[in-house]
C-alpha cells in the first residue's frame, strides 16, 4: 500500500516520512539535472533569485525524451543523483524539501537533509515509459536552450516512488542490502 | 566485388536505432521474468514488476524504454569484397543515427566538448568500430548505452601475479561500488587482456552477447558463473533496494596480452542493455 503525498512538501510532511515508505506523489514539481543545477547556482550568485520558488520545492532529477505528437511529455525516468551532490546542499539550505532521483548521496547531502528536514525519494531507474504516464502537464520555465536539461514545471499524479533517505538520515540502500547479503557465499 | 549503397546503410541504422531503444530484447525480458520468480525481496519483486510493465508500455507505444537513449556505439563488420557506393560509409552511418534519433523521438544526449558541453542536438557523433573480414558480408551491431551505468565502469591495469583471482576481485569490487547507481539488475561486460585500449573495447563487446550465453573456454565460463553468484550475494538487489537479483549476467572475454600486463576492464550496463543486429 502506498502513501499518497501532495506537493509542495512541508516540513511537517517530510518529518513524517520514513525510509522504506512507498509513496504516490501528486502535485507540482520541477525537473533539473546537471547543467540546470550548475546554472541555477550561478544565476543565484548574480541575481539572488532561483527560476522557481525554492520554498518547499521538490526537484526531480531527470531529462525526458522528446514528446511524440499528442503526448504531454516523453519517457521520463530518474537520472543518477550523485552528480547533483555538489549543488544539493545549497538548494536544501534555501528551501528545497524533496529530491527525486536514483542512487547514492554524499555525506554532505545527507547532513543538509537532516539540517533542513528534507527527504530523498527514488523513482525506478529505467522505468521511463511507466513514469511518463503519471505526468499530467509539462511546461518549460527556464533554460530552454538546454533541451532535455531545461527546467520544467510538471503536474504529476500518483508518481510511484520510495523514500530512500529520510530526514533523520536513515538510508534504505544500506539497511535492505544488509538484509540480503549472503556472507557465506562472499567468504566474509 | 559486391556493391552496397550508402543510402541503404543509413536506412538500416535509422531503423535499428529506434528498434534498439524502444523494444526490450527477449533475452533480457526473459531474464527479468525469471528473476522476479526467484527474488525473495518484496521491494525487489515490485521493482522487477515495474521494469517488465515499463518494457510492455514502451513496446506498445513505441517509445524509449529509458529516457536516456544513450551515446550510440556501432560495431561494423565489413567484408573486404564489399564496395560502398553513393557516399562515405562513416557519414552514412552518422546520418542514420541523426535520422533515427530525430524521427524516433529519442533523446539527444551528446555534447560536442567535454568541458564546454554544448549539445550537438542530433545525438551524433556515434562511436564507430570497424572490423575488416574476408568475404562480402556487411553487418551492423548497435549498442546505444546510457550514462548511469557507463559512469560506474572501471579499468584496472593488474599485474600478471594478480591472476584470475585478482581479476575476479576487481569485477566484484566494481559491482559493489556501483551499488544502486547503474540501475540494477546489471549486465556486466568484462574484458581481460590486450592493452589499455583493447580491454575496455572487449568489455563493451561482451555486452553484445545473449544473456544466457556461456564462454566456450572452461576457466572463463567458471569465472563468469562464480562472479554472477557472488555479485548476486552482495544484497544490492533490483534498483539497489535489496535482494538477490543484482546482476542478470556476467560476460567475460579474453584476448592475448603482453608478458608484463593483465588489463581488466569492467563495463557495467543496466537492465535495458540495448543491442540490435542486422546484416545487409
Amino acid at each position: 500500500m502506498s502513501i499518497a503525498i501532495t506537493l509542495p512538501l512541508t516540513k511537517a510532511q517530510t518529518a513524517a516520512l520514513h525510509a522504506g515508505d512507498i509513496v504516490a506523489i501528486s502535485g507540482t514539481l520541477y525537473t533539473a539535472r546537471d547543467a540546470a543545477h550548475k546554472r541555477m547556482l550561478e544565476d543565484y550568485e548574480k541575481t539572488g533569485r532561483f527560476p522557481f520558488d525554492m520554498e518547499n520545492a521538490t526537484i526531480y532529477y531527470t531529462g525526458p525524451a522528446p514528446a511524440k505528437p499528442g503526448q504531454v511529455i516523453g519517457p521520463i525516468g530518474p537520472t543518477t543523483s550523485y552528480r547533483m551532490d555538489a549543488y544539493a546542499p545549497f538548494l536544501l539550505d534555501h528551501g528545497e524539501t524533496g529530491m527525486i532521483g536514483k542512487g547514492k548521496r554524499s555525506e554532505a547531502v545527507v547532513e543538509a537533509m537532516k539540517r533542513n528536514t528534507a527527504v530523498y525519494f527514488a523513482a525506478t531507474g529505467g522505468a521511463a515509459a511507466l513514469l511518463q504516464s503519471h505526468i499530467l502537464s509539462s511546461e518549460i520555465i527556464a533554460y530552454e536552450d538546454l533541451g532535455a536539461e531545461a527546467i520544467r514545471r510538471l503536474e504529476v499524479r500518483d508518481l510511484p516512488a520510495i523514500v530512500v533517505i529520510d530526514s533523520q538520515g536513515n538510508d534504505l540502500y544500506a539497511t535492505e542490502k544488509a538484509k540480503y547479503r549472503q556472507k557465506d557465499v562472499l567468504g566474509e | 566485388m559486391r556493391q552496397l549503397s550508402a543510402h541503404r546503410i543509413t536506412e538500416a541504422v535509422r531503423d535499428l536505432s529506434i528498434r534498439a531503444n524502444c523494444f526490450l530484447n527477449p533475452d533480457l525480458e526473459n531474464a527479468l521474468s525469471a528473476a522476479k520468480t526467484n527474488e525473495p525481496s518484496l521491494i525487489g519483486r515490485e521493482m522487477l514488476t515495474q521494469l517488465l510493465d515499463n518494457a510492455a508500455i514502451a513496446r506498445q507505444n513505441q517509445v524509449p524504454i529509458c529516457q536516456d537513449t544513450g551515446l550510440m556505439v556501432i560495431f561494423v563488420t565489413l567484408g573486404q569484397e564489399v564496395h560502398i557506393t553513393d557516399g562515405s560509409l562513416s557519414e552514412a552511418i552518422q546520418e542514420g543515427v541523426r535520422q533515427g534519433y530525430t524521427e524516433g523521438y529519442l533523446r539527444k544526449s551528446v555534447v560536442k566538448d567535454p568541458f564546454l558541453r554544448e549539445n550537438t542536438r542530433d545525438n551524433t557523433p556515434a562511436i564507430l568500430h570497424y572490423t575488416i573480414v574476408p568475404g562480402d558480408t556487411f553487418q551492423l551491431d548497435l549498442a546505444p548505452k546510457g550514462a548511469g551505468s557507463e559512469n560506474m565502469s572501471r579499468l584496472f591495469m593488474l599485474k600478471p601475479s594478480d591472476g584470475i583471482e585478482g581479476a575476479k576481485k576487481a569485477v566484484l569490487e566494481t559491482a559493489e561500488a556501483a551499488g544502486p547507481n547503474p540501475c540494477p539488475p546489471m549486465v556486466i561486460g568484462v574484458g581481460c587482456g590486450g592493452n589499455f585500449e583493447t580491454a575496455p573495447l572487449l568489455a563493451k563487446q561482451a555486452l553484445l552477447r545473449p544473456i544466457s550465453s556461456h564462454h566456450p573456454l572452461p576457466h572463463i565460463r567458471a569465472m563468469e558463473e562464480e562472479l554472477l553468484q557472488k555479485i548476486n550475494a552482495t544484497g544490492i538487489g533490483p534498483q539497489g533496494l535489496g535482494g538477490r537479483t543484482t546482476a542478470l549476467a556476467v560476460h567475460v572475454e579474453v584476448c592475448p596480452t603482453h608478458i608484463a600486463c593483465l588489463p581488466v576492464a569492467v563495463n557495467i550496463s543496466c537492465h535495458v542493455t540495448r543491442h540490435a543486429h542486422c546484416e545487409l
